[in-house]
């Protein structure tokens, strides 16, 4: 599903965030990226969204190599994604329900589908009664809720999240998780950075570690050496 | 494009309008005071130009004709100056009238003066006056005329002629300098109001971008919303200086009678300068405003 191979990104000459990082993860898999603020986590999510060009190295994102993506096929590529940030993200000119519809109408989606589809990401993420408020009238945790739903409602392959609990409390933080989660369930490839060790260890997922821009550790290929 | 895009796309940018409204209305304001500014210039100058053309209409070369010249040369030759194509009118005065005329020009009140001629002394000096669309071509139809067969001489002003070609010219060159000094100032202005709008909106992209939007899908409501702006930004200015037009008319008319009673000068009407000006400014307010902000948008699509 998402393969990097010896990929190096550095924003200034000599000075690398990610320093020739290999990762393989396959389709169905849900995985934490863990490590120190500076370590190469958010560096790592912006390759993958193709927002950043890599120094060197190769990228292949469900079987596409990005190397070789045209701006044109940017926004194609990148709707078969759901993205989640620290910082929510909502058009804030637009209500909960607009948020959501958002993702559905760059892909020309008919009205009739849209008013289906909105709706039930709401259920989902346990929004259904707030679709007319705007996103400054919400919580933090509920913010949180709307970017899942947009994230999700197109059904993506990948599900990319850097820091979703960043800004939230435990509650709060396990509840993003849940959905998080529940997306996986529904066959979702999901990616999570996060600082968070306590939900990392309670979910026993596959976690990899960053330092400086390496991969450290991951769990995937230590339970493999064993 | 589907029904449901063109009408999210309308619903955005009305949207955008309304809730930025210092934008707006500073947009609306900037394209109001260029698209004004040209105006008021571009009516000086087509009355200017206006008087400069009927000054050329007025100004005629006369041909004289050989005193033993037949009637079927003469329709010739009045037939072959009517055809071409710098030639507005041929005016054919006999000598009866040639005489008159040169009564009421040299004698004028005392007509008795003029009584001791018994047989017209201009009797052999019936002509063609020739006026011309303009004049810039007297030259050739001059030399034109001087081949044709019974044509005597030919009597031509070169010097109003020429005065009023380099007047031509001048106008042309002014108006144009003029016309691309206000553009340029129009785009930075634009340019730099929409700059401004856009860098509010640059979180607002980014995160559509992020989302999967095309670059036309994010562009689209903040094209519209420069059209808008621009329309209503020619619309306002172009009514308030119809009006005004038509009063500063009146007033030079009326307080600087110099103009109609010896000078012999009019200007055009409102409605005769507005035939150009209405559709000219309306598409300058949407071309810059499309313009505008087409390109201030492409700069943050790029990512
Ligand atoms: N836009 C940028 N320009 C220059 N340096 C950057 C930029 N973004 C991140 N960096 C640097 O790259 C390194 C990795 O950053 P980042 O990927 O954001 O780390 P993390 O998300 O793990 O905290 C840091 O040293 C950071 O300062
Ligand atoms: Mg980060």
């Amino acid at each position: 599903m998402i393969e990097l191979k010896e990929v190096t990104k550095e924003y200034a000459k000599g000075i690398a965030a990610l320093n020739g990082v290999s990762l393989k993860i396959e389709q169905g898999e849900f995985v934490f990226i863990v490590g120190d603020s500076g370590s190469g986590k958010s560096t790592l999510i912006r390759l993958l969204l193709k927002e950043l060009e890599p120094t060197s190295g190769k990228i292949t994102v469900m079987g596409k190599d990005l190397g070789k993506l045209k701006h044109k096929a940017i926004p194609y590529y990148r709707r078969k994604m759901g993205v989640v940030f620290q910082d929510f993200r909502l058009l804030q000119d637009r209500n909960v329900y607009e948020n959501i519809a958002f993702a559905l109408r760059v892909t020309e989606t008919p009205t009739r589908v849209l008013k289906k589809k909105v709706p039930a990401a709401l259920s989902l993420v346990g929004l259904a009664q707030k679709y007319k408020s705007n996103p400054k009238e919400l919580s933090g945790g509920e913010q949180q809720r709307v970017a899942i739903a947009r994230a999700i409602v197109n059904e993506p392959s990948i599900l990319l999240c850097d820091e979703p609990t960043g800004n939230l409390d435990p509650v709060n933080s396990w509840e993003i998780m849940k959905l998080l989660d529940e997306a996986n369930q529904r066959g979702t490839t999901v990616v999570v950075v996060t600082h968070n060790h306590e939900i990392v260890e309670a979910m026993k997922k596959r976690v990899i570690t960053m330092q400086k821009g390496n991969i450290v550790s991951d769990t995937k290929k230590a339970v493999r050496k064993s | 494009m589907r029904i449901s895009t063109i009408r999210y796309t309308v619903k955005q940018g009305l949207r955008n309008i309304a809730r930025n409204k210092m934008f707006s209305i500073a947009s609306v304001a900037t394209m109001a005071a260029c698209i004004f500014l040209f105006g008021v210039f571009y009516s000086i100058i087509t009355n200017f130009q206006y008087l400069v053309d009927k000054a050329e209409e007025s100004v005629a070369i006369v041909v004289f004709l050989d005193e033993d010249i037949t009637k079927k040369q003469k329709e010739n030759i009045e037939k072959k100056l009517s055809k071409r194509e710098e030639v507005l009118e041929v005016k054919y005065i006999s000598a009866d009238e040639a005489w008159e005329e040169f009564q009421k020009d040299y004698f004028g009140e005392n007509s008795d003066a003029a009584e001791g001629f018994d047989v017209n002394p201009l009797e052999h000096s019936d002509n063609f006056e020739v006026y011309m669309k303009s004049v810039e071509k007297q030259a050739e139809l001059v030399e034109y005329a001087e081949g044709l067969e019974g044509v005597r001489k030919v009597n031509k002003s070169e010097l109003v002629a020429d005065a009023l070609t380099s007047v031509n010219m001048l106008i042309a060159y002014v108006s144009g300098a003029i016309i691309l000094i206000l553009l340029a100032v129009a785009i930075f202005l634009i340019n730099n109001t929409v700059n401004m709008g856009i860098t509010i909106r640059k979180e607002e992209i980014a995160i559509m971008k992020y989302i999967g939007a095309k670059d036309s899908f994010v562009r689209a409501p903040f094209v519209l919303e420069g059209v808008i702006i621009g329309v209503v930004g020619a619309a306002i200015p172009l009514v308030l200086l119809y009006f005004a037009y038509e009063k500063a008319i009146n007033y030079i008319l009326t307080k600087f009678t110099i103009f109609s009673t010896i000078l012999n000068v009019d200007f055009l009407p409102a409605s005769e300068v507005y035939k150009t000006l209405l559709p000219v400014g309306l598409l300058l307010g949407v071309g810059i405003g499309f313009v505008g902000s087409f390109f201030t948008i492409k700069k943050h699509l790029k990512a």
